[in-house]
């Protein structure tokens, strides 16, 4: 195989047709963005179907297309764990969070959290940990497409690499600023469906060279050194056998607490169109996740763990390799161009929700006291298209710094997972069903969960004392596992109870009646935007 | 506009409605399905991943093939989470939301009501 598989001239033009499609579609959405429910929330004009479609979108980010087709070639059995974990997360989304926040919040998160507390620090908390989240999520997305670049056009060099990232987060900054939700929603429903498309043109390649014949797939993936059974990437000790559980419980309990998954419920009419949404959304990442079985072992059979990790792209470039190694030139081109639609619609949907958290939580309710008038609302969305540009820089800078660190995405995308376990799901919960909540309690739980969850990464094997890890000259690793979730997450469960039931303060039960009234009838609930 | 319905329904009535039998109702049965359905899936799902760390000679049985009691065992987790989805929006169609829209008409309706007869006074 060629250091460089395929053409990039072919590459780059099947990206720019992308690119140029996707741009113009955003031009033609962006014509009503004048308020901050058009901006925020695409005027919550889109149906359960589309809404669905484009959750799909922003869930299958890269992570889960090239990171976990990357851990199932590489890893075997274990990296299967992502896609279980992923999928089954949605039902905590669908049974205890998405209809119920669509009836109680208007644009953001701490909307919901803030509710029946005090307004300042609790939105200060959850706006803090909106941009947290969405900063290490998109951290895995330029990692993503860092070595996507890598593989595809060969260059290696730091400067042409930065080059690249730069045009992606420029990009991203274009759709944000044109587009607001309703474009970044049209442009997350288009990228998802080319991405199911292409994954299941792949699998149907994949399965045909083997009969149909799943269990002679596995066989020669086996052979390849693709694990069949449990064990390849935990199984070495005890402490990984921990580290397996600690991540299956940050995936299975992160999803409900992603602040950018939680935004896109507002954009439909009604909670029974966010019950829509997120069913239709179920059925096609459970099926997308299917496919990235045979597309990881696929992967293993076909090109073998150890080119895929010697490549320029290392385990990322499991899925790229695949389709060069079924349709050549065009079909890597196609399928790169749709990773890198991936990442930038990801990218896009991550920005808008950062930045709809300051200028919504942090600008207007504690810097401006909340005062709304029609100005105040122009303002501030003004102060989003701003802060979307800043953090279009912040997401430059940090995607050149961790290009070269080679970490399977699937795995950062899972510490992003972690933190919004720890920081955002509790108080989440704790705020829709329990009564005797308090502003200290979430205050507690929020920043507790968030400085325990980044504290254990920062002193975890990942940043330091270990070869893969980003720094590893150097050991301060104390905490022994990759992911905090085992231990995070229950201590933010505990410190919200623990935040409550100490405060002086008694809770607010006017405040709860409203909450749960609103909450389970929808009553007084935000409308769509007429035009 | 939007903004308005949300200002007109009163904290009193929400409170009225809070401690109504209906909305006990609404309540009990949203939580019967979501709660006990929540511990299932997540105890079906931990009993996979424990299962997957340390009963690895079980899962590593060949059932059918190179198909193994692990990757069944994984198939299964996509097949409850479609079932429970499904279960889900039954319960909801045929359980709680009839109960929810008449709450909400009554709640948007009264609240409607107070604006016409605030509007009557206006002119």
């Amino acid at each position: 195989m060629p250091e460089t598989p395929g053409e990039p001239v072919l590459n780059i033009a099947i990206f720019g047709a992308f690119v140029v499609l996707t741009l113009f579609i955003t031009f033609r959405a962006s014509r009503n963005n004048s308020t901050a429910a058009d901006y925020y929330a695409a005027g919550r004009s889109f149906t359960g179907t589309q809404n669905g479609t484009a959750i799909a979108g922003d869930y299958l980010s890269a992570a889960s297309f090239l990171g976990i087709a990357g851990a199932i070639a590489v890893n075997g059995y274990d990296g299967f764990l992502f896609s279980i974990g992923f999928l089954v997360a949605w039902l905590v989304a669908l049974l205890l969070v998405a209809e119920l926040l669509r009836n109680t919040g208007r644009f953001t998160m701490a909307d919901v959290l803030s509710f029946r507390m005090r307004q300042g620090p609790v939105r200060m908390a959850a706006a803090t940990s909106t941009l947290v989240v969405s900063i290490f999520y998109l951290l895995a997305q330029m990692a993503g497409a860092g070595g996507l670049v890598a593989l595809l056009l060969g260059v290696s060099g730091a400067v042409a690499e930065s080059a690249v990232v730069f045009v992606v987060g420029a990009l991203m900054i274009a759709y944000v600023l044109i587009g607001g939700m309703r474009g970044t929603t049209w442009v997350q429903i288009v990228k998802a469906t080319l991405l199911i498309i292409g994954a299941l043109v792949m699998t149907v390649l994949v399965l045909a060279k083997f009969n149909f014949n799943l269990s002679s797939l596995l066989g020669s993936a086996a052979e390849a050194g693709s694990e069949l059974e449990p064990g390849a990437a935990y199984g070495l000790n005890g402490t990984t056998k921990l580290d397996f559980i600690s991540l299956a419980l940050a995936l299975v309990l992160g999803t409900a607490g992603l602040p950018h998954v939680l935004m896109r419920f507002y954009t439909v009419p009604t909670s029974k169109d966010a019950r829509k949404s997120v069913v239709w959304a179920i059925w096609l990442i459970g099926g997308f996740y299917l496919l990235s079985l045979v597309l990881g072992y696929g992967a293993g059979a076909l090109v073998g763990p150890e080119t895929i990790l010697a490549s320029p792209g290392a385990v990322n470039s499991a899925a790229p390799l695949l389709a060069y190694e079924l349709g050549g030139t065009i079909l890597l081109g196609v399928i790169s161009a749709v990773a890198f639609a991936t990442i930038l619609a990801v990218v896009a949907g991550l920005t808008i929700t950062a930045s709809a958290s300051f200028a919504h939580d942090i600008y207007a309710t504690v810097l401006k006291k909340g005062a709304r008038t029609e100005t105040s609302e122009r303002d501030e969305v003004r102060v989003a298209r701003i802060t979307a540009v800043v953090i279009g820089a912040i997401a430059i800078v940090l995607g050149i710094l961790v290009l070269r660190a080679g970490i399977n995405i699937a795995f950062l995308v899972a510490l992003a997972f972690a933190i919004a376990a720890s920081a955002n799901l509790p108080t989440i919960l704790y705020t829709l069903f329990w009564k005797r909540f308090t502003t200290q309690g979430a205050v507690w739980s929020i920043y507790g969960g968030l400085i325990i969850c980044v504290g254990l990464i920062i002193f975890s094997p990942v940043v330091s004392g270990d070869p893969a890890a980003v720094f590893p000259d150097t050991d301060f690793a104390w905490f022994p596992l990759k992911n905090p979730g085992l231990v995070s997450i229950p201590a933010a469960f505990l410190l919200g109870y623990l935040g409550s039931i100490m405060s002086k303060e008694k809770p607010n039960e006017a405040k709860y009646a409203e909450l749960e009234v609103r909450s389970l009838t929808g009553a007084g609930a935000e409308a769509a935007v007429r035009h | 506009m939007a903004e308005l319905t949300r200002r007109e329904i009163s904290q009193q009535d929400y409170e009225r409605v809070q401690s109504s039998t209906e909305f006990g109702e609404l309540r009990k049965r949203f939580r019967a399905f979501a709660f006990p359905m929540t511990v299932v899936f997540l105890v079906w799902y931990l009993l996979y991943v424990l299962m997957s760390a340390y009963a690895t000679d079980f899962m590593s049985t060949k059932v059918l093939g190179n198909i193994n009691v692990g990757l069944i065992f994984g198939l299964l987790q996509f097949v409850s989470t479609f079932v429970i989805t499904a279960m889900y929006v039954r319960h909801s169609n045929k359980n709680t939301d009839p109960i929810a829209d008449e709450l909400r008409a009554q709640l948007e309706g009264d609240a409607a009501g107070a604006r016409l007869e605030k509007g009557a006074k206006n002119a």
